[in-house]
């Protein structure tokens, strides 16, 4: 069946909060919430499963090292060793620094360039305004209801009890 | 809310539910001087970027372009000629150049300090002046990398310092070079800052994007924003990257006035080569950029009316942290002396001397008056709560701590080993009109950001609204 979604938006993150548990506990799937500040608890209560960009970040900087690495030794023990002050071709410990650097930097743009690439933020993307005041000062929930048991009354009625104060229906849309 | 192709979910009696006014109330917090309402918070901060500057801008404006224009006309000129226009010479062969980049790079460290450290610790008063402070980390570092650039003598080879396959072997840099590192340092410094800076400024654009009334505004903000929409799925995600941004940034910030102190570490001069300096360098970077955050933000508070947001509190928080830094650059003074004296070299221990009464010995008391003596007065609370005595004393520390570069480099220099070597170093006008120039690009780009992007996190601030509110219970 087409899918019917239910957009409602609160004034105060106690009342989204409180809303997207109830909507959840009652059976209802909540496609998600869209906040103007990142609202503390709200992933837990959308059930959110924690991000694995932790790993991208440190494989990123793993390659940094890896990399930095790999070119500073080959540059000057393998490619065209050169006699700087009697030291070492392969002077790991002059290395560091860069190495670290490099680091740095691979960790920090990968991982901005992975959650821009997961999270699908892209220049001229617009993006979907189910309500407006989204960025301002509007917390808007939007629920999916997929089977037919699902009714839209008592799902306006539950919201509307924790504070939500514009409520509308879609039906058939696309989701995002 | 209703539009065409939608229909309201009516058919429900709210019954006995009592119906929400349709706005909220304005929320409170200590670090916001008046209650304030969400939609408030969008409203305040976006209008110096909706409305017309004011005529205090026009006039900063006119002073930090001529001083831009004067400084592009003298390194115009020192290009064209050659470096044989500064006032160098065999003994003094590295002077107010290489102050200028020390000083530039540590004004930026403490923007990244207020960004990222302080994010860590979950100091939820620098909401307001992180994104200020962050600004000002990536124009210092464009001021900073003006130096090295002019120094090259032909800044058009400046792409040589890279590691890239030439025609010329391929004859590679040399890794063991505190210079080179220098190259690696800044400019991951520049990039991670800008990155960072850049991902706390979008959702800000999208709340830009969703106010702007002209198509062209829109469009731009648009861009920016990357279709950012607030959805609670990408904000967890956010939040994570941000904080690891955070804890790269951390030991970035260290380490690279820890290689620009190695640049003087490794070498064999006195006064140079001695293991305080890495800490030493970084706590006056932080030092001294936290004062220069303390001006920017004491002017921004007053040319685009944000009182409301920048508070007696932010005021008092920075006047500490100046206080605290101050501490250990003045302990840190304190060892360099004693420990030349201890070492028991005589090349040491004449270094120091020279230093506090030999022919610099002006720039060397002016050096510890700012930086050590003047920060005591943050000591008292009145001085703290007087913005414009608060204003003058963060002056005073930034010409203080551009002293202490100066001291450095050019004392230990000037006379070395040899007495028949000894000279002294005054600076051309060409290099004065450089320096100025530098605090003219820094200034334009300042006010510039201030015209036309938000000078505070706006999506920060409704949290630290909301994290107050819930505090008191209200919510």
């Amino acid at each position: 069946m087409t899918p019917r979604f239910v957009i409602a938006s609160f004034l105060r993150e106690a009342d989204v909060l409180a809303g997207t548990r109830a909507a959840r506990a009652a059976g209802y799937e909540v496609v998600d919430v869209y906040t103007p500040y990142a609202v503390h608890g709200l992933d837990q209560a959308l059930g959110v499963r924690p991000s694995r960009l932790g790993v991208a970040c440190f494989l990123f900087g793993l390659l940094g090292v890896a990399g930095a690495l790999w070119l500073q030794v080959w540059t000057s023990a393998v490619d065209w060793p050169i006699n700087v002050g009697g030291k070492p071709y392969d002077s790991l410990p002059a290395f560091i620094p860069v190495t670290f650097e490099i680091c740095i930097l691979f960790a920090g743009l990968g991982v901005v360039l992975t959650l821009f690439a997961r999270a699908g933020l892209r220049p001229g993307r617009t993006p979907r305004a189910w309500a407006p005041g989204a960025t301002d000062d509007r917390f808007v929930l939007v629920a999916r209801l997929t089977s037919a048991v699902h009714d839209t009354a008592r799902l306006t009625h539950l919201l509307r009890g924790h504070g939500a104060v514009d409520l509308a229906e879609r039906i058939g849309e696309e989701e995002r | 809310m209703s539009e065409s192709g939608t229909r309201v979910a009516g058919g429900v009696e709210a019954g006995a539910v009592p119906r929400p006014p349709a706005t909220a109330p304005p929320l409170t917090s200590e670090l916001v001087a008046i209650p304030r309402s969400l939609a408030d918070v969008t409203r305040d901060i976006a209008r110096p970027l909706e409305g017309r500057p004011t005529a205090l801008w026009y006039l900063g404006l006119l002073v930090s372009g001529t001083m831009l224009l004067a400084g592009l006309l003298a390194i115009g000129y020192q290009v064209m000629t050659g470096i044989g226009t500064w006032g160098l010479n065999p003994t003094v062969g590295w002077a107010f150049d290489i102050t200028n980049f020390v000083f530039w790079i540590g004004i930026g460290h403490a923007g990244t300090l207020i960004s990222a450290v302080l994010f860590l610790f979950r100091q939820r008063w620098r909401t307001s002046v992180n994104r200020s402070a962050e600004a000002m980390t990536i124009f210092a570092v464009m001021c900073a990398g003006l130096f090295p650039l002019i120094h090259m003598g032909r800044p058009w080879l400046a792409f040589w310092v890279g590691p890239y396959p030439n025609t010329r072997g391929p004859l590679w840099v040399n890794w063991r070079s505190p210079l080179l590192w220098d190259v690696f340092a800044i400019s991951t410094y520049f990039l991670i800052s800008l990155t960072f800076w850049f991902v706390g400024l979008v959702p800000d654009f999208a709340t830009l994007r969703d106010r702007a009334t002209g198509a062209v505004r829109r469009a731009v903000y648009g861009v920016l924003s990357l279709g950012w929409n607030g959805s609670t799925r990408t904000w967890h995600r956010y939040e994570l990257v941000y904080l690891l941004l955070a804890g790269l940034a951390t030991p970035l910030v260290f380490s690279v006035h820890t290689i620009v102190s190695f640049d003087f570490a490794t070498s064999v001069i006195p006064g140079w080569h001695t293991t305080i300096f890495p800490p030493y360098f970084v706590a006056g970077a932080i030092f001294s950029g936290l004062s220069m955050v303390l001006t920017l933000m004491l002017v921004a508070r007053k040319v685009m009316r944000l009182e409301a947001y920048i508070t007696q509190r932010h005021v008092d928080a920075m006047c500490k942290l100046i206080l605290g830094t101050g501490g250990i650059v003045a302990l840190a003074y304190a060892t360099e002396f004693f420990i030349a004296w201890y070492s028991g070299n005589p090349y040491e221990r004449f270094v120091f001397m020279n230093r506090a009464m030999g022919p610099f010995a002006w720039a060397y008391w002016i050096m510890v008056t700012c930086n050590v003596v003047v920060p005591q007065l943050f000591w008292f609370r009145r001085i703290r709560g007087k913005v414009l005595a608060v204003f003058v004393l963060s002056l005073l520390i930034n010409v203080g701590m551009w002293f202490e570069r100066f001291v450095i480099i050019v004392t230990s220099l000037h006379r070395d080993f040899l007495p028949s070597s000894w000279a002294t170093y005054r600076p051309t006008l060409i290099e004065i009109l450089t320096l100025v120039g530098s605090f003219g690009l820094f200034f334009t780009l300042f006010l510039l950001f201030c015209r036309f992007l938000p000078v505070i996190a706006i999506g920060e601030v409704k949290g630290v609204l909301a994290h107050g509110a819930a505090k008191d219970g209200e919510a």
